[in-house]
């Protein structure tokens, strides 16, 4: 039976990796390639690596920061932040990544989606959104509004139709942020995740707002999630991959285990 | 050991020679120097992305050197689209002939309520007698990512469920693929990718 999957997402800002509240207050928490193998070996089904300044600085960090980070991983191993080209793009797979994010480069030009997956394949293009509920719009849900550069910046798009635009040009699943949900503990935006979910023929990424084992049961059935991407929850010791997989086994959800 | 990579130019090789690396062996890449086919010890053929990219292997030769090595008992292993190229052909590119090593074809997953690709940790009944997936237990994860995969035969060494039960691994001889990633499938993987370094040829 597939499974559902659990994503230990390190932010990462200038070769280490931080925690995002609400995308203000870092908070150092150590370097990516230790980070990713303790969570590689404490379980996680996938680890995904977000460069959350990478818009804005150089790249050259980032990609020795994924070399030496998939040099000891074998899970699927995704990167994101500041890929603008299908170029930057083949640097991330040649340091090491299996897939890239693509977020504000996406919305700036959607044939990047294809671009990068008529090389990589589809599998390799992983379609970030960052969405907020529109409260003014006539379904605040399915017309949430996507922002862009690290939730600054509305960029004109409704998330259902978007995250339908991304796939039909081609991206092999939809890594979608509540900004309404993210850092607050509260639990997914599950209305938010199942809309998109139902949405698309692809797979969906439920991130922001985790705090508990049962919100992720709960972005699971009722969000209609396929995976569900974790930061702060693992970064403290709050709990590891693998006793939040215990956890969900006993309600019910199929995970993988042993891990 | 040394174990020559095909490369076909579809998706991204790092990951397998990564992998490769770490067990100890010295993978080399040919993207058309069929002389790194004919002294290899093992061949792995990875794969992602598109079965019509399996048409540069035609073009440059490497499938007459591929059936050759074959044939002279070179242990082959197919990841992904490398496994489905075992195969007669696939309707993702009905045009492209494959290996024909099995008789049958890839076929996409049936429409239904479930998402497609298959992307995820999914579970293996492995079938007796499997030297790829020795020491493999039944229910053991790996990571798979993709839209095609063969039917199960007499020659499928490990079902999958998803929409319809497919062929996760095949084996015939030396010649072995499997439709998941094991470079991607933690401790599992390893251990699959280190029973074809240490098959006999």
């Amino acid at each position: 039976m597939l499974t559902k999957r659990i994503i230990a997402c390190l932010d990462v800002h200038d070769g280490r990796v931080v925690k995002g509240v609400q995308f203000v207050d870092l908070v150092d928490a150590g370097d990516p390639a230790t980070q990713a193998a303790r969570h590689a070996r404490e379980g996680a089904d996938e680890i995904v690596l977000l460069d959350i300044t990478a818009t804005h600085e150089g790249r050259q960090t980032l990609l020795d920061t994924v070399r030496r980070t998939a040099l000891e991983l074998f899970v699927p191993f995704c990167v994101g932040g500041g890929i603008r080209t299908a170029r930057d793009a083949e640097q991330v797979f040649e340091a090491g990544a299996d897939k890239v994010s693509i977020n504000s480069a996406a919305l700036a030009d959607p044939t990047l989606i294809s671009a990068i997956g008529s090389s990589f394949g589809a599998q390799a293009v992983v379609v970030a959104i960052d969405a907020r509920r529109d409260p003014e719009a006539a379904d605040p849900v399915r017309d949430a509004q996507v922002f862009v550069h690290g939730g600054r910046k509305p960029a004109g798009r409704r998330v259902v139709e978007w995250a339908r635009e991304a796939e039909e040009r081609g991206a092999g699943e939809i890594l979608l942020t509540s900004m309404d949900a993210d850092g607050t503990r509260a639990g997914f935006d599950c209305e938010l995740t199942a809309a998109v979910s139902e949405a698309v023929g692809i797979p969906v990424i439920a991130s922001g707002g985790a705090g508990t084992v049962a919100h992720f049961a709960d972005v699971f059935s009722r969000g209609k999630a396929h995976a569900a991407l974790a930061a702060s929850i693992f970064h403290f010791a709050v709990s590891t991959s693998r006793s939040l997989k215990e956890e969900l086994a006993r309600a019910g959800v199929p995970v993988r285990l042993p891990c | 050991m040394r174990v020559t990579v095909i490369d076909y130019k579809a998706g991204n090789l790092t990951s397998v020679l990564k992998t490769l690396r770490h067990l100890g062996a010295e993978p080399v890449v040919t993207d058309g120097d069929l002389s790194l086919v004919e002294a290899a010890e093992r061949i792995v053929l990875p794969g992602v992305g598109h079965f019509a990219a399996t048409e540069r292997l035609d073009r440059t030769g490497l499938t007459g050197a591929i059936r050759a090595a074959i044939a002279r008992g070179v242990p082959f292993l197919g990841i992904c689209v490398g496994m489905q190229w075992l195969y007669a052909g696939s309707t993702e590119a009905p045009e492209q002939p494959g290996l024909g090593h099995f008789a049958e074809s890839c076929t996409r997953f049936a429409e239904s309520t479930e998402k497609v690709p298959h992307v995820g940790w999914n579970s293996l009944e492995v079938r007796a007698g499997s030297r790829l997936l020795a020491g493999v237990e039944p229910g053991e994860f790996v990571y798979f990512t993709h839209s095609y995969k063969g039917p199960v035969t007499a020659d499928t060494t490990a079902v999958t469920e998803y929409i319809e039960p497919f062929a996760a691994a095949v084996e015939r001889g030396n010649v072995m693929g499997v439709q998941f990633h094991p470079e991607k499938s933690g401790a599992t993987g390893l251990k699959i990718l280190r029973n074809i370094l240490e098959i006999a040829s």
